[in-house]
Parts: structure tokens; sequence; C-alpha cells
């Protein structure tokens, strides 16, 4: 079943999550915990067309179509964890939703979680490539 | 970050304290209420007041175009430039002031001598001698034109240590070399290479020699002469001056022979459409109008630092590097990467089960500025099998405070994530 919570419902769970902290470590822990708990992509899967360029570290996403439910599903992996925890968010809001809605999700939400202004979607280069990755694959499944 | 007096870090001949007042970025808090520890200076350094100043003074009181009027202010503005290239002669100990030229950083000086003189001395089936450490900055214009002419890039490789296999230079070093380019200081091991040396090989078989002095400009006392250095390229902003502004040096007889870089006003001597003749040295180099105000702020930085009483200096930055490197050394997990003798300024390092992008997230949230990555090294980090690495860099306003403070953050950085 496609999921029925928007993207929107999803970032404002999350913010309202990372609320529950009030220090910096708690936040980063607890987006580390999030990183823990990404779909992971199989090793196997780990090639050059799912590589994500322009991080420091090394990201991987997968994205998938359900063509049935008319939704992306998404795996990812990083070998840093802050970067993998900002992966798990990034698919955690996006995952089983439709190609559309993948294309236009806005990600102002990152901003609003109390993380470095350094890791918001406008200055990391990193996340930007993650996002834009996952546009373009929604792109190519969008009818 | 208020640092307190150490017994090694004072000495009658620098005071470091009253050194760090003058630099007003130093005094900010960043994220709130966290002190900054700035450690970033292999990629830049904070300015002092003396030359924000100037830079102000300048464009309040003495702005103008140079070398082109009659007018009272252009004469001035041209005088302070001039004065400027005298300090910086100075500072390099170079023979004539027309052997300074101005760019706008280590990164143009070198693309300038990598064009205007290797096209004179480097031709097809010729091989161009660099080093493993070195910057994009000094590996890329030596590619382009090895690709112009048909040239062959050949490289001396590091130790694992991170000094020059010198042992190896004959392998390298023959009668097939036109050029060689090496850096002074690597900016990702602080080596400090004996590039005295690799100067007397390489003219022993007459092989002219540029050097990379980016590193070394904010760190030595520099003597082209002494060096015997073809060529000697750095930037401003590293060594307390502003940012757009450098110097290449070059011997005279070199930049005599050359041809212009670039063309345009202030480069010329006749213009007309059946040809031109162009100026001698330095302005031949100078096409168009310079960033003056950036000229006159890099001498105040280098006036600056003639003043200062540099073996006190380098005896302060020594014992800073020593501090931070025991300091990390002993937090367990840490590999320093580049630990040859002689070096300065540069802790670099790898943790073995943190990504040193982890890392140095972590640490900025603490107010403390490293730089992770490749430093653009990567054939070097390579070389050492590396994602990249975790650099502190140091100038001479850190103390052994900020070392302490890196070391603080590195432990709990090991807590949190190892
Ligand atoms: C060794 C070395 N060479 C060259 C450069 C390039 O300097 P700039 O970017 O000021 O041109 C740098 C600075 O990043 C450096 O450290």
């Amino acid at each position: 079943m496609p999921a029925t919570d928007t993207i929107s419902d999803r970032a404002q769970e999350i913010v309202d999550e990372f609320a529950l902290f009030n220090d910096w470590m708690g936040r980063y822990e607890h987006l580390m915990e999030l990183g823990d708990d990404i779909p992971v992509i199989d090793d196997d899967d780990k090639t050059d067309d799912h590589y994500v360029h322009g991080c420091q570290s090394d990201v991987w996403i997968r994205a998938d179509y359900d063509e049935d439910d008319n939704v992306l599903r998404f795996e990812g992996d990083s070998n840093a964890k802050i970067t993998k925890g900002l992966a798990a968010l990034v698919i955690r809001v996006l995952n089983e939703q439709p190609p559309e809605a993948v294309e236009s999700a806005e990600f102002d939400f990152l901003d609003e979680i109390g993380l470095q202004d350094n890791l918001s979607s406008q200055r990391n280069n990193g996340l930007r490539a993650m996002i834009e990755q996952m546009r373009e694959r929604a792109r190519t499944f969008r009818n | 970050m208020p640092a307190t007096t150490s017994p090694t870090t004072d000495t009658a001949s620098f005071d470091v304290e009253a050194f760090r007042a003058d630099f007003p970025a130093l005094q900010q808090d960043i994220y709130e209420d966290t002190p900054l520890v700035y450690l970033d200076n292999a990629a830049t350094s904070q300015k002092p007041t003396s030359v924000i100043d100037r830079l102000d003074h300048f464009y309040r009181h003495e702005n103008s175009n140079v070398h082109r009027g009659v007018h009272r202010l252009s004469q001035e503005a041209t005088d302070e430039y001039e004065s400027a290239r005298a300090s910086m002669q100075t500072f390099l100990n170079a023979d004539r002031p027309e052997e300074v030229i101005f760019t706008r950083g280590t990164t143009e000086g070198l693309n300038l001598v990598a064009s205007a003189f290797g096209q004179m001395v480097v031709e097809e089936g010729d091989e161009i001698l660099l080093t493993e450490m070195e910057h994009h900055s000094n590996i890329v214009p030596w590619q382009m034109l090895a690709e112009r002419v048909g040239a062959e890039i050949r490289v001396l490789p590091v130790t694992d240590r991170g000094e020059l296999q010198m042992d190896r230079l004959g392998e390298f070093l023959t009668e097939d070399t036109a050029l060689m380019a090496v850096t002074h200081i690597s900016n990702t091991l602080g080596t400090i290479n004996p590039v005295a040396d690799l100067i007397d090989a390489a003219h022993a078989i007459d092989v002219p020699v540029v050097v990379d002095g980016a590193q070394s400009a904010p760190h030595l006392s520099i003597d082209v002469q002494a060096l015997d250095a073809d060529f000697f390229a750095f930037s401003g902003h590293k060594m307390f001056g502003p940012t757009g502004i450098g110097i290449l040096y070059g011997k005279y007889e070199h930049l005599d022979a050359m041809p212009p870089y670039q063309g345009g006003g202030d480069m010329i001597d006749q213009v007309s459409f059946d040809g031109t003749t162009h100026d001698d040295p330095p302005h031949k180099f100078e096409a168009g109008t310079p960033n003056i105000a950036d000229v006159v702020g890099l001498g105040t930085a280098a006036e600056y630092i003639m003043d200062l009483d540099w073996e006190a200096v380098q005896a302060h930055e020594e014992d800073v590097l020593a501090h931070a490197t025991e300091q990390a050394r002993a937090i367990d997990g840490v590999r320093i990467i580049g630990t040859a003798p002689d070096k300065t300024s540069v802790l670099s390092f790898v943790f073995d089960d943190v990504h040193p992008y982890d890392a140095g997230t972590f640490l900025d949230r603490m107010g403390i500025t490293v730089r992770t990555g490749h430093h653009c090294t990567q054939p070097l980090v390579k070389r050492y099998g590396l994602p990249g690495t975790i650099r502190a860099s140091f100038a001479a306003y850190n103390t052994r405070d900020d070392a302490d403070a890196l070391a603080n953050g590195l432990r709990k950085v090991k807590d949190m994530l190892g």
C-alpha cells in the first residue's frame, strides 16, 4: 500500500522529534541513531550508478520504482555517520511517495531541526547532491 | 578564548597575547556562546587591525588609479603601490623591485610561470618534475603545459613519514628534465622540503626551479637569493594580508626574456594596429588596473611580519605544534599523517574509526575550525590510502590553549563517534 501520510507530515514529525532534545549533542546522537535505521543498500549495489558525487564521504542511494503502487523506494548508506543520518532523514520523508511528490519535495525542515547551518540543504553540497539524485530518479519514473 | 600564560609560549621578544589582540576576528564567539578556536590557517589567516585599517584608509583617502594620472591622487596611489612592492622585495630579499610581480595569489603566479616561462623552456619530449605532495595549484598548470607542448610529468615520491625521497632524486631529475616545480612546505603534512638542496641539484644540470611558497611565506623567513629560486609564488591571504593578492618573484633575466601573460593597459610601451611593444618587468606582467588597495594592504602585512622578532615567533610556533602533536598522539585511535622531523604548523591526522567529515563537523560545533578532506592534494592523500585527513593548522597567534581545546574536542569526538 502506498503511504497515506504526506512528505510534509513526515517532515513535521521529524522536526517535533528533534525538538525533544535541548542540546546539540543530543540532536546529533539522534541523527546518528536514525542513520542506524536506514533501509540499507546491499554492498553489491554500492556501484557507480548509485554513488552520490559531491560529498566528502562516500554515499550511495538506490531508488526503485513500484509500478503497482506508483511509489519510489529508497535505500542508502554512507561511511560517515552524520552523512548516513542525513541520508536516513531524507529517505524517511521520501520513501514510498509517488515520483511527482519526490520531485517537488521541499527540505526546509532540515533548517528547523537544530543542526548546524552547514548541514542545511542550501549550504551542504553533499546533501544537495543526494536530494538532486533522488529527484533525478523520480523524474525518470514520472508518468 | 582567553589564553593563559604558559612559560614556553611567552618569550621576552614575542608576546603572543598582545599579538593575538591585534586580530579582531579571533575575539568572536560562534554558535552563540562558543569561543572561536581558529585552526584553519593553512587555508587562510586572519587579518590584523593594521591591515584592515590600511585598506580602510586607502579607500577613504588615497583611492585613485596608478601609473596613469598627472594628478596628485594618482601619484600618491602610485607611490603607495610601488612602496608596497619595495616592502615585498625586502620581505623576499629579492635583488631588485622589478622582480616582484603582483598577482591574484599563488595559483595565478604558478599559472603565469607555466604559461609564459613554461612555453619557453619546455619542449616536446621534455619532462617536468613535480613531487607527490604538491597542491593541485602546482600540478594542474603543469599538466596543461605538458599537454600543450607534448611533455611528460614526473613525480618525486614521498616516504611514509611524509618526506621527499631525496635518495631517489637522481632517478627523476635527469637530462630530460626541463623544469622542476616543488612546494616549500606541504599544506597537508607540514613537511618543510629541502628546497635549497633541490635547487642546487637542479641547477647543476641547468634545470630551473619554481617554488610554491604559499605555506612558507607565513612561517619561514624567505630569502630567494639564498635559495637561488628561479621563481617563488605565494598568496597574501595566508600571511595576514588581504585576499585576492599575491606575489610572483622571478629572476630578472627570466622575466625579461618571457613573453607577457595577458595583454591590456599598463603592460604596453607603444600600441598601434600594426603591432605593440610591451613594457619591461614587472609592468609587462601586470596588465590592466591592478588590485591597488590589496597591494597596499599586503605591503602593510609584510611590514607587520618584518617588525616581529621572527626567531622568537618561530620558537613559539614550534612549541605550539609540538604541544598539539603530543596531545593528539595521546588520544587512542588518532594517527598523525606527516611525521617528518622538519615540520611547521600543520597537524594532519585520522581516527581509526571516525570519518574525518564526522570529526570535522563535531569540532566545528565546538567552535574548533579545522579542515577535513584532501586539502587540494588528492594524489598525496591517495598515496596514504586515506579518504582525507583532519587538519589543524596554526599561525603565530595560536597558543597551547588552542592546542588543548583541540585535544579536548578530539576526546569528545572519540566519545561520541568512536
Ligand atoms: C601549498 C599551496 N599551494 C598553493 C595554494 C593555492 O593558493 P591560492 O588559493 O591562494 O592561490 C595553496 C593554498 O591553498 C597551498 O597551500
